[in-house]
């Protein structure tokens, strides 16, 4: 027995001893590995298409990106990926080399250089309070040294130059209930004019010379009435505003500094008039009012008089005005119709001249058009080209020219919420996807190539067709489920509300949907969660996923239910629940005949609602209806309440599928001390192989595994804010783990001197969080490790053998826990965005932790490193067993970034899922980019690597056939010679 | 490995302070108003680590406080974190390819935001805020050069070398061994009644 186990701590010496990081040779990029960049869903586009020079296009995105895109093909030139809170709000080009972008509110002002992207130079710009930010660079295509951007933001409007970002003056507008609305430079003209509203009933204009910053001239007029915010400006000296109660347009004209109103009643200008709203789109002369589910286009006379001119279907989408040959300007406008989208470029003067016509079939899944950009060249024949850039419902980004979709890109993709995975069909006997593209010869051919590459033999076109072969080899993006289920499905919400299920063989997108509703028309996402995975019944059924989503952002608009088919992609039913969603409870093992998971959902007043919503369900549910808790965080209020389950809510509603709850406990903490930051569970699907764990010394500990555990970081509240906003004394950290059934605190444990944020990974029974400790201003990790003491007497195997132990006895919350919990802190040298843990099938594989790094690094930090056994000296049994020596900070292995040379920008989460072979993990990482891989934490000692060489075990299995047949010669041949002697 | 980095820790401070007296005025003295200053630093990549790694500017992000602000570099190297208050500060540089210490930053209120700076990871102060790697990362395992030693240690290798000695060493063993002794052996053996190898092999007799 004991040689038996020391033999398996031998293994396991020899198993761990080999790998410490994950590595990975240069040539194995992309083998098991993809990376998708993206910059999300475009706010501004400014092309950038001269005669000499590549075209492109400069966008920004609402994931605070900017980016130069190749027009051509639709690559990343260079991109930069601003913080969290610098969103961009203008984007231009200046000096024709220069990259201009506002962003934080209008008090950061950055030029990056075009051709490259880096740097050249940033300022910041004083700001008082919140205003709108505008970003004016003149037009001027000349090269002049003596223009400036104009900058308007924070209640200050600034003048910077171009060329270094100094600073050149700034003007104050910060007067009490002044709000700027339009900063105006005609062309060619030194003055400055400054529209604003003044209690938003007098308009006053500024006229501000451009080169000394001087107030010129003053001039206000109060407006009988008040002005909404919205504002149009059409020329030079014109803007259109409506007024408050949205049914009179106001041309308010400041020629020479003169104001002067007129107002124009919109119902003389359409019959049936409601309530109107200004778009967005800047046309010269003319302006685009929504009125009536309709668009009207409203020319501008010169005496300010307003005439409707055309109007068109409320699905339009349009362009700001591009100026094109002979001082004629056009806008285009993009509708649908059908399975179709209709671009039209016209000219604003003469709407009649309609200069393109173009009619592109589009894919329905992508939504109505959200945005649209032109931009024109001069075809070959002198005449006029226009190449459309349209940002889609579902955030896809295409460009349009010449009747065809050039390139698109799926945006979508960079604001993914919730991520789940799918198995592939089977592959059906009889109907082989595989290709049988191998002879012998071709494949004898292909080791012996990989033979030469692993012995380094390899010259360098070798090494060329070595990795063309092994990225197309071995079917790895075939549609069907393999024996090592390494082929599988990543299905991802996005923020558009659109379904893309990714395979991760290749990373290409297998099917996308946009999600439908009866209620609304476009329901926003919030979670994903596997509804049907038959496995066992109802194999005939194609596996689906249940997507929560709700009309609207309020928390207590109404919930949508839609279930897709994760085979093919399409919606089998979406429902309108009725109720809010405030939280989703999938509870664990209860399925029903047909595998489809029961799920509970929370709606704001404080009932559950059971769906599916059949007999069947109802019946299971009703089984197993004391036994249901569930538990809510108030975060702001610092309270944590634990439900069970009263009864059905038959009095109220006739529904016999809601439930009505009792509270059973509540954990308060105290406001002015502790503030929650962080709260985590298990995950529900977690696989723990063996509850007990031996050491060195034959003793054994077992773990304390119970799904109903709560972890819950808690910071004083003045630690709340960021690192340089408090000091040690004045901040704490304090953790708890709470059994969610009973509420009762099982363990806290106190940080002096330390804050948040806290990022935490909660497995088996440890848990690991990542916070900051102001004394040492460094980052720290700690581990919590609890087992349970209750068990601890079973170690003897007479009372096993006797039955004398207590390892049958039922596990019930209620039962109250003897355990205890080890832990140990060590320092971690870098901020962290995201932490996740790696699972496996059968959870017998060692474990890494996946840390999402602020560099938008993925490190794979081996579990031994977190281990609450480590000690200064371990002793040789220790050692053995595989307890590293104490450091005070976790290392930093390069190989061990399982992300190696990429990065994945805009981190924001970790999914991993386990592969049906025991030592692999399914890893994919979100946030603007993707990127997915396989990691193997204990190497692949399940199965053969890629690399294994095929062609020297047959080499060798000849040579070895050869050696016995010389030798039985040569015996033969002794034999022989002996006799005759 | 140590020596080679403290070595060229060495040179670096060298080179510090030098620049310290070609540029005086770069020293991290912030300004700003009463509760707001401004950090300037700058970040410097040798050219002896850069080998092997493009070094490039524009992809270096400089971040404050673990997110709070990020900023980027200017083609000088030199960054400027804007609006910061007076406090303890934490400054991290992220390159690929390069590890960087994060850096304590003391803004302080009294000397009208003049900053301190100590490198968190090796304590050492800084008089300037020049921030240069610890370390160049290479992230990829190097292959080993072809090797008869390491094809040997493969497990085909083992199984090859078992063989041979089996094949070649074995009989040259029993050889040596006096047929006579032998005999003797196995006899013993069998009256002790223990089950050997030998017995259960037809073929020894």
């Amino acid at each position: 027995m004991a040689m038996a186990l020391r033999l398996y701590l031998l293994l396991i010496v020899f198993v761990s001893s080999a790998i410490v990081s994950f590595s990975l040779y240069e040539d194995q990029v992309g083998l098991m590995d993809w990376h998708q960049r993206y910059i999300g869903k475009v706010k501004h586009a400014v092309f950038h298409t001269q005669k000499t020079g590549r075209k492109r296009v400069i966008v920004s995105t609402e994931e605070n990106v900017v980016a130069s895109l190749d027009l051509r093909h639709g690559e990343i030139f260079w991109r930069h990926v601003l913080g969290t809170k610098d969103a961009i709000d203008g984007v231009d080009i200046a000096l024709g080399k220069y990259v201009i972008t506002l962003s934080s509110e209008g008090s950061m002002l950055r030029a990056w250089n075009l051709p490259d992207g880096q740097m050249v130079w940033e300022t910041s710009l004083h700001s008082a309070q919140h205003s709108k930010s505008l970003l004016s660079v003149p037009v001027n295509l000349k090269f002049d040294k003596d223009y400036s951007i104009l900058v308007f933001g924070g209640g200050y409007l600034h003048a910077v130059s171009p060329i270094d970002g100094e600073l050149l003056w700034k003007k104050d507008f910060t007067a009490e209930g002044f709000e700027v609305q339009r900063v105006l430079q005609p062309l060619e003209s030194s003055i400055v004019y400054v529209l604003g509203f003044l209690h938003s009933s007098e308009a006053i204009v500024y006229q501000i010379d451009s080169k000394s910053g001087e107030v010129v001239a003053e001039k206000s007029k109060a407006f009988p009435g008040r002005f909404s915010g919205e504002i149009s400006a059409v020329s030079n000296d014109k803007v259109v505003v409506l007024d408050s109660t949205r049914s009179i347009l106001v041309t308010i004209s400041f020629v020479d500094g003169e104001i002067s109103f007129q107002k124009t009643l919109i119902s003389s200008l359409v019959e049936d008039s409601g309530e109107a709203e200004i778009l967005s789109p800047l046309l010269s002369n003319m302006l685009a009012v929504k009125v009536n589910k309709r668009t009207i286009f409203v020319r501008v006379g010169d005496q300010g008089k307003l005439e409707m001119v055309d109007s068109l279907s409320d699905e339009t989408a349009m362009s700001d005005s591009l100026p094109v040959a002979d001082d004629q300007v056009a806008f285009a406008s993009v509708h649908h119709e059908g399975s179709k989208i209709h671009l039209t470029v016209k000219l604003v003067d003469d709407l009649d001249t309609v200069l393109l016509r173009e009619s592109i079939q589009m894919d329905q899944h992508r939504g109505r058009v959200d945005r649209v950009f032109i931009n024109n060249y001069i075809k070959t024949d002198r005449s006029n080209g226009f190449r459309a850039l349209i940002v889609m419902e579902d955030h896809s980004l295409l460009l349009l020219q010449q009747g065809a979709i050039v390139w698109s890109r799926e945006e979508g993709l960079a604001s993914v919420t919730d991520v789940t995975t799918a198995e592939l069909p089977v592959e059906k006997d009889g109907v082989s996807v595989a290709k049988v593209e191998h002879t012998l010869v071709d494949w004898l051919k292909g080791h012996i190539l990989k033979l030469k590459g692993s012995l380094l033999l390899a010259s360098p076109e070798d090494v060329v067709a070595i990795q063309e072969m092994r990225m197309k080899s071995s079917g790895r993006s075939k549609l069907t489920r393999d024996h090592n289920g390494f082929r599988k499905l990543f299905i991802a919400l996005t923020r558009a509300g659109k379904l893309f299920a990714l395979h991760t063989g290749d990373g290409r997108i297998v099917w996308s949907t946009l999600l439908n509703s009866p209620a609304c028309a476009r329901p926003s996402g919030i979670s994903l969660y596997q509804w049907q995975v038959p496995h066992h019944h109802a194999m005939d059924e194609n596996p689906s996923v249940l997507v929560v989503g709700r009309c609207g952002s309020d928390s207590s608009s109404p919930g949508v239910l839609s279930f897709v088919d994760v085979y093919t992609g399409k919606e089998i039913s979406s429902s309108d629940i009725g109720h809010s969603v405030v939280q989703v409870m999938p509870l664990p093992l209860f399925t029903d005949s047909t595998e489809q998971r029961l799920h509970l959902i929370a709606d704001t007043d404080g009932h559950v609602h059971l769906y599916p919503k059949t007999p069947e369900a109802l019946g299971i549910f009703q089984r197993e209806f004391q036994n249901v808790y569930w538990y809510n965080v108030e975060g702001d209020d610092g309270i944590i309440r634990g439900h069970g389950m009263k009864s059905s809510c038959a009095g109220e509603t006739a529904d016999e599928y809601c439930f009505t709850t009792r509270e059973l406990w509540t954990v308060v903490f105290p406001s002015e001390s502790e503030k929650i930051i962080s709260t985590l569970t298990r995950k529900p699907n977690e696989v723990v192989h063996t509850q007990a764990k031996v050491s060195t010394d034959q003793d054994v500990l077992y773990k304390y595994v119970s799904r109903n555990l709560l972890f819950v970081a808690t910071v004083s509240p003045k630690g709340a804010g960021e690192i340089g906003s408090v000091t040690p004394e004045e901040s704490a950290l304090v953790v708890y783990l709470i059994d969610t059934v009973t509420g009762r605190i099982l363990h806290r444990l106190s940080h002096q001197g330390c804050q948040g944020p806290v990022h935490a990974v909660f497995s088996e029974n440890w848990v690991v969080y990542h916070y900051f400790n102001l004394r040492a201003h460094k980052y720290e990790v700690t581990v919590v490790e609890i087992y349970d003491q209750s068990r601890a007497e079973n170690k003897n195997v007479w009372k096993l053998v006797l039955g004398k132990h207590n390892l049958t006895a039922p596990i019930s919350s209620y039962s109250r826990p003897e355990m205890f919990t080890k832990s140990q802190s060590y320092f971690f040298p870098q901020s962290v965005k995201t932490i996740a843990v790696t699972s496996t099938a059968k959870g017998i594989t060692s474990k890494q932790l996946l840390i999402g790094t602020i560099g938008d690094q993925i490190l794979a930090l081996d579990k031994r490193f977190v281990d609450p056994r480590r000690t200064l000296n371990p002793s040789q049994a220790e050692k053995e067993e595989g307890i590293i020596p104490l450091t005070d900070s976790l290392p930093i292995i390069p190989q061990s970034y399982i992300t190696h040379s990429l990065k994945v920008e805009g981190l924001r989460g970790i999914v991993t899922a386990p592969a049906k072979l025991e030592s692999t993990t399914h890893v994919f990482a979100y946030g603007v980019d993707l990127f997915y891989t396989r990691l193997a934490p204990s190497k692949t000692y399940d199965s053969l690597t890629d690399d294994f060489s095929y062609a020297l075990l047959l080499i060798t299995i000849v040579a070895l056939v050869a050696a016995i047949y010389i030798t039985w010669a040569l015996s033969e041949k002794k034999e022989l010679s002996e006799k005759w002697r | 490995m140590a020596p080679i980095l403290r070595s060229t820790s060495l040179v670096a401070l060298l080179v510090f302070q030098i620049s310290l007296f070609l540029f005086t005025s770069t020293l991290p003295i912030s300004s700003g108003s009463e509760d707001s200053y401004t950090i300037t630093g700058r970040v410097r990549i040798p050219a002896s680590t850069a080998i092997g790694h493009a070094a490039k500017f524009s992809n270096i992000k400089v971040v404050l406080n673990g997110g709070q602000n990020i900023t980027f570099l200017r083609p000088d190297g030199y960054f400027t974190f804007h609006k910061v208050t007076a406090g303890t500060h934490l400054i991290e540089v992220y390159a690929l390819g390069f590890f960087f210490s994060p850096v304590r930053v003391d803004v302080s209120a009294r000397h009208h935001g003049k900053v301190q700076a100590t490198l968190t990871e090796t304590r050492r102060s800084l008089t300037e805020l020049v921030l240069e790697p610890l370390r160049a990362d290479q992230y990829y395992e190097l292959r080993e050069p072809f090797n008869v030693m390491a094809i040997l240690k493969s497990p085909m290798g083992l199984m090859v070398g078992f063989m041979v000695v089996v094949v070649f060493l074995m009989p040259k063993l029993m050889e040596n061994i006096d047929p006579e002794e032998m005999k003797r052996t196995q006899e013993e053996l069998r009256n002790q009644g223990v089950p050997s190898l030998s017995s259960l092999l037809p073929a020894s007799r």
